[in-house]
């Protein structure tokens, strides 16, 4: 077991190349990829490598692209990593391909821009439902509106916190205001 | 939460957040049906301190120190970690020496964390006399841990581009001696939880996670290992010396033949475990190479170069709970732009949901503390029953627990 894994009748047994993933999904979404490059960290003795690739993808293909990734190999997504880069949000979905094969992993960090305007993504929770606790934490932390997720309620944050404030933030919308007047809290 | 759900069958009970079963606070809400659990849901944030945030106001080098913190238990996964994915954005190449010394530190606190999960899981169940023969041994563990690194707990051995202390000669002999003395007690370990007539039916069958679900639920390490997926970051990539040594996956089917995805699988896969981290440990004492133990030794040289370096990066390792992961973005400036850590227990929140329903009240904290949340404890649990709140004290649970062991020996 394991090595094998059935997930909607697919076997996932094949061991996938990160030049091969690149060029994949290159051909298939064309100039909506921006940016993709594959990095390689070796250590030990031995100096074994370990491979990972860079993918900054178009927000219109995000969902189209998760499909098309669970239909390859069904990842593991480690967990969803957000930047506040000013004019916009920047979501990075951390990805492992091929566990279960002796130094094959391949590490997979999907990067999205959302404009802060109306910033909002799909929901991943339909194809990998481990996806909900990090989606739920973008949502509260970063203000992003995570569409159709199965569940909107805080995680993280207590429910009395004020709307409009995310911690992660570096805009007026941040967390400022709230520590630098700790002393005004009521006890 | 769903307080009109409420029907004439089924009532809700909340535990935690502070709870003895969990050794940090964390939430949950259980809709009960007589003594059968329905549906749960899980709060948490209890003591979210944002120290990610604290973190953006640091240079690298005091971030280690403040990782450190995050918790007791982990206190190398993180700083380590986070060192991983400082030195692939820096391009830092680390001492061969340093690597299997890194191997060596995360294997001791790896036999650590699992001899107190043992230990603790003893205890949920009632059998405190296997708790202190399980925390004996890992005194053992933990006192070769302050010999190697000066702490017992929070052991500040990392440093970006390798450790802190190397291992001399002179050392080997007592490093050998503890680890005899665990692997001669490890034989009366399993003889206790896998043979026991009164853990197994305290065990098995109970609080299954399947493969599929582990799989789709995204979960880690012996959680996930247990549940027959082949997943270890250890064995999938190479980082430190593990691409140098003989590993391979423990799932349960290498003792027993077999995969349930139960609580026994959980303890069969940890002690298998803490047998796997001795043997790399004398693997490491063997091949160790000789050499430098950290890639640049003055650490204001190495604050300086960090301050120009720009990118992100992820730093990966397999803690004793499972994959940990930091994502790291420096600007070229002191403070590192964002900070996120992902503890391993973060992704072993949603496949407590299939493990619990359907088990009893009973079964909480041992299903609970099966997973090894990281978390802490004490206090009491709520029952609300047609709006009247009885509360149920730590010990009153404990007991029911304790009780249904006695009735299980009859």
């Amino acid at each position: 077991m394991g090595q094998t894994r059935d997930i909607g009748g697919k076997k996932m047994s094949k061991n996938l190349k990160s030049e091969e993933i690149l060029k994949y999904f290159k051909d298939e979404f064309k100039t909506k990829i921006k940016e993709g490059k594959i990095y390689k960290r070796v250590a030990g003795s031995k100096k074994n490598e370990k491979l990972g690739i860079w993918l900054k993808i178009d927000r219109t293909i995000f969902k189209d692209f998760i499909k098309h990734l669970c239909a390859l190999q069904f990842p593991h997504l480690s967990v969803v990593s957000g930047n506040d880069l000013g004019e916009t949000i920047e979501l990075i979905y951390h990805f492992t391909l091929n566990s279960g094969k002796r130094m094959k992993e391949i590490e997979l960090n999907v990067s999205v821009d959302l404009p802060k305007s109306k910033p909002e993504i799909e929901t991943v929770c339909d194809f990998i439902p481990g996806a909900l606790v990090t989606e739920r934490e973008k949502q509260e932390m970063l203000g992003v509106k995570v569409i159709d997720i199965p569940d909107t309620r805080k995680l993280f944050l207590p429910d009395d916190i004020p709307d409009n404030v995310y911690p992660w933030r570096r805009d007026k919308t941040g967390p400022e205001k709230y520590y630098k007047n700790l002393h005004e809290v009521k006890k | 939460m769903k307080a009109k759900s409420t029907t004439k069958t089924s009532y809700h009970i909340p535990i935690g957040p502070i709870h003895p079963a969990l050794k940090e606070p964390v939430h949950f809400e259980f809709e009960i049906d007589g003594e059968r659990i329905v549906d749960v849901d899980v709060k948490l944030g209890h003591v979210h301190r944002g120290i990610e945030w604290a973190g953006s106001r640091r240079n690298p080098i005091q971030i280690l120190y403040l990782a450190e913190r995050i918790c007791g238990i982990c206190s190398y996964c993180h700083p380590i970690a986070f060192s991983l994915a400082v030195e692939g954005i820096a391009d830092i190449e680390i001492p061969e020496r340093a690597e299997y010394l890194r191997v060596i530190q995360g294997e001791l606190e790896r036999i650590c964390s699992h001899m107190l999960w043992a230990g603790v899981a003893a205890h949920e169940i009632g059998f405190d006399s296997v708790l202190y023969i399980t925390w004996e041994m890992r005194e053992r563990a933990l006192d070769l841990t302050e010999y190697l690194t000066g702490n017992r707990v929070t052991k500040a051995i990392t440093m970006i581009g390798g450790v802190r202390r190397d291992i001399t000669k002179d050392m080997i002999p007592r490093i050998q001696k503890d680890l005899k003395y665990l692997k001669d007690n490890f034989e009366k370990l399993r003889h206790i939880y896998l043979d026991d007539k009164t853990f197994k039916l305290r065990s098995k069958d109970c609080g299954i996670l399947t493969n599929e679900e582990a799989v789709k639920l995204c979960a880690v390490g012996p959680t996930t290992r247990a549940s027959g997926v082949k997943k270890d970051v250890r064995v999938d990539t190479s980082y430190f010396a593990y691409g140098d040594l003989d590993i391979d996956y423990m799932t349960p089917d290498v003792l027993t033949g077999e995969v349930n995805g139960d609580v026994y699988d959980r303890i069969v896969v940890r002690l298998l475990e803490v047998k796997q981290s001795i043997e790399l440990i004398e693997q490491c004492l063997d091949k160790m190479p000789k050499g430098d133990i950290v890639a640049e030794p003055k650490v204001a040289k190495l604050l300086a170069q960090l301050k120009k370096v720009e990118g992100e990066g992820i730093g990966r390792h397999e803690a004793p709970r499972g994959e940990v992961v930091h994502y790291v973005k420096l600007t070229g400036e002191e403070h590192p732009y964002t900070w996120k850590v992902r503890a391993p227990t973060y992704n072993n929140i949603l496949p407590w949901i299939p493990m619990l329903k359907g088990e009893q009240i009973a079964d909480i904290p041992i299903v609970a503390a099966s997973t090894d949340p990281c978390m802490s404890c004490t206090n009491r649990v709520g029952i609300i029953k047609d709006g009247n709140k009885n509360e149920l004290t730590k010990e009153q649970l404990h007991q029911l627990s304790i009780q249904k062991t006695r009735r299980l020996m009859k």
